[in-house]
């Protein structure tokens, strides 16, 4: 008899931390291997359940950074008091955080697309001889917008941190400018020993992989990570099929050399 | 070898087998259909041979069986999970080789692909299958092309002939049974299709690339995005979950699965109000590769069994075997020399 891979398990809420009105870090007790880049289908029974990526992960806890923006994460908004949620996972894959070792690696982040990446820049910044030099460029809608801004100035003393933002809303001590205007400039000493990671919106990751591109990276050498709703996390539901990847199986994290002929 | 059975000799052994099995076919539903005076065509359970539907084709395949419309993965009380019994019986399901073909996609993907799904491979393993002959195909009908006519495997085979049912199987103790209810031992191998009247070549060298083509623009208008056609083939697979909670005691509900269809708006729809392929014809194209183009990529064989119930249902009368003969002229399109 196979194993019902559909049944959750509730887990105890450790820490709540708002970033924004509608954005939150729920840090759950979880015991059990976990990579970053991968998914857990995060639920609330009577509202359902949505496929959410591990944002940090720590001794005996995983983060969470869920968003408002549907019925299940409204109810974990509304709901969370109740100290506990539901998981199942972890799915996919994950970031393979060895295959950027002694490399320089350039991590672009849109947004919440920050969440999938955190784990992979703690990496680094814990353990700073493993990768030759990280360089992050994040970008965010607005000042208001930014998520982790504690982990952002404790990562600025190691690692080199670009942080902007669409509109800084007249904060001058914000940059404004896409993430894109900061990739041609970019200082590499040698691109055969370098890495890129790109998360983010549609639209950021296309236009930041053609920059990378043009700065001259291989496209063997960029990983991108997709979002989509997956339902169970398996290969079966079909929602998360692009060509003839699952992104529950086969990614999220996809080598571009692979993604870039996805399509829709 | 195999066994002629009169209607009388099969009926007692459907009633002897039904004690160990749910016997489900293709059944006649008299004014079943959406449209008013229109039958239904749809798998159920059967306890005579008389409602077996054997000279037409079912509308619905026996995909529900193994895979229900709507199935309850459990019910939770605030603290606790529970989940639901399994049919207790198995099942025999009568069904033609375009569908026995389709039984394989589907383990293919709920046993195969990533972790074996517990809920359908339950159900699957008390599933034993009666190939029904198929002696002519009907107007729709491509299995010759799709390389599903002939099927191999079957627990046991099943005709109707003027003069009688002939059975036979190729396991002692089925067909054991099928002997003590039998006229007379005869020849019997079931008919399979050797020629249909529609005829399809999925060009070589078929590719995601084909998405650039504008044959899909047409089906912006055309394509109305209802799903019938996802519901009616029997190798489409997709869910969505489901959560729902009873009126009587919002503290106490379900979580379901239900079949969903990659035509349907909200199939793609992702957090914030994002989502793929907008347009109809994408999200054609995208039901097309899978069927004949990615799923072979994947898996080594086509998904498509060519059945041809998504063009018997669909109320825009498209034809997907059409579709597929539009592939080769749409592949020159976009490799530019069209």
């Amino acid at each position: 008899m196979a194993e019902n891979r559909y049944t959750s398990s509730w887990s105890e809420i450790v820490e709540v931390t708002k970033h924004t009105k509608i954005e939150y870090t729920f840090r759950l007790a979880y015991k059990g291997d976990v990579k970053p880049g991968q998914f857990f289908e995060v639920s609330l029974p009577k509202y359902g359940e949505a496929p959410i990526s591990v944002s940090g992960i720590g001794e005996d806890t995983i983060d969470f950074t869920i968003r408002k923006v549907g019925r299940v994460t409204d109810a974990v908004f509304e709901n969370w008091t109740g100290d506990r949620l539901f998981l199942r996972g972890p799915y996919g894959n994950g970031f393979e955080v060895s295959l950027f070792k002694g490399k320089e690696l350039v991590i672009v982040a849109g947004g919440t697309g920050i969440s999938p990446v955190r784990g992979v820049i703690e990496h680094f910044y814990r353990h700073p001889d493993a990768a030759a030099k990280i360089k992050l460029i994040a970008g965010f809608k607005t000042p208001d917008d930014i998520l982790f801004q504690d982990d952002f100035r404790r990562w600025q003393e190691r690692l080199d941190v670009t942080l902007t933002t669409d509109d800084n809303l007249g904060d001058a001590t914000y940059r404004m400018g896409l993430v894109t205007e900061y990739i041609p400039g970019l200082e590499i000493k040698d691109l055969a020993y370098s890495a890129a990671v790109v998360v983010g919106p549609p639209a950021m990751m296309r236009f930041s992989t053609k920059a990378l591109l043009e700065r001259g990276f291989s496209e063997k050498d960029i990983w991108v990570s997709h979002e989509r709703k997956m339902c169970c996390g398996i290969g079966k539901c079909g929602h998360c099929k692009i060509d003839d990847k699952y992104v529950c199986l086969d990614g999220p994290v996809f080598n571009y050399s692979v993604a870039k002929d996805f399509i829709d | 070898m195999g066994y002629r059975l009169t209607e009388s000799g099969i009926n007692e052994l459907l009633q002897e087998l039904s004690k160990d099995y749910v016997l489900f076919a293709p059944k006649r539903y008299e004014g079943g259909n959406t449209f008013s005076g229109v039958d239904c065509i749809r798998y159920g359970e059967i306890t005579s041979v008389d409602e077996i539907e054997t000279d037409a084709k079912s509308d619905y395949s026996f995909k529900e069986i193994l895979l229900p419309l709507s199935q309850t993965l459990f019910y939770f009380t605030e603290d606790d999970i529970k989940q639901p019994q399994s049919r207790q019986k198995s099942a025999l399901v009568f069904l033609r080789s375009c569908d026995f073909h389709a039984v394989k996609r589907l383990d293919e993907i709920y046993l195969r692909n990533g972790a074996p799904d517990a809920y359908y491979s339950r159900l699957r393993e008390r599933c034993r299958f009666v190939l029904i002959g198929c002696p002519k195909a009907f107007s729709t009908c491509y299995c010759v092309d799709m390389g599903t006519n002939i099927a191999e495997g079957w627990d046991a085979a099943f005709e109707k002939k003027n003069d009688g049912f002939y059975m036979s199987s190729p396991q002692t103790e089925l067909a054991e049974l099928i002997q003590k209810h039998s006229a007379n031992e005869t020849d019997f191998t079931p008919s399979f299709v050797a020629e249909t009247p529609v005829k399809v070549t999925v060009p070589d060298g078929l590719s995601v690339a084909v998405a650039k083509a504008s044959m899909w623009r047409e089906y912006d208008s055309r394509c109305i995005a209802c799903g019938r056609c996802n519901f009616a083939c029997p190798t489409c697979t997709c869910f969505s979950m489901q959560d729902v909670f009873y009126q009587d005691n919002g503290k106490v509900g379900e979580r379901r699965r239900v079949q969903a269809s990659c035509m349907v708006d909200g199939f793609t729809d992702v957090a914030g109000g994002g989502s793929y392929r907008q347009k109809n014809g994408d999200r054609m194209r995208f039901k097309t590769l899978h069927k004949v183009c990615d799923f072979k990529k994947r898996f080594g064989y086509h998904m498509c069994v060519g059945c041809g119930r998504c063009d018997d249902i669909c109320p825009e009368y498209i034809s997907f075997s059409h579709i597929i003969n539009r592939l080769g002229d749409a592949m020159k399109e976009v490799n530019g020399n069209g």
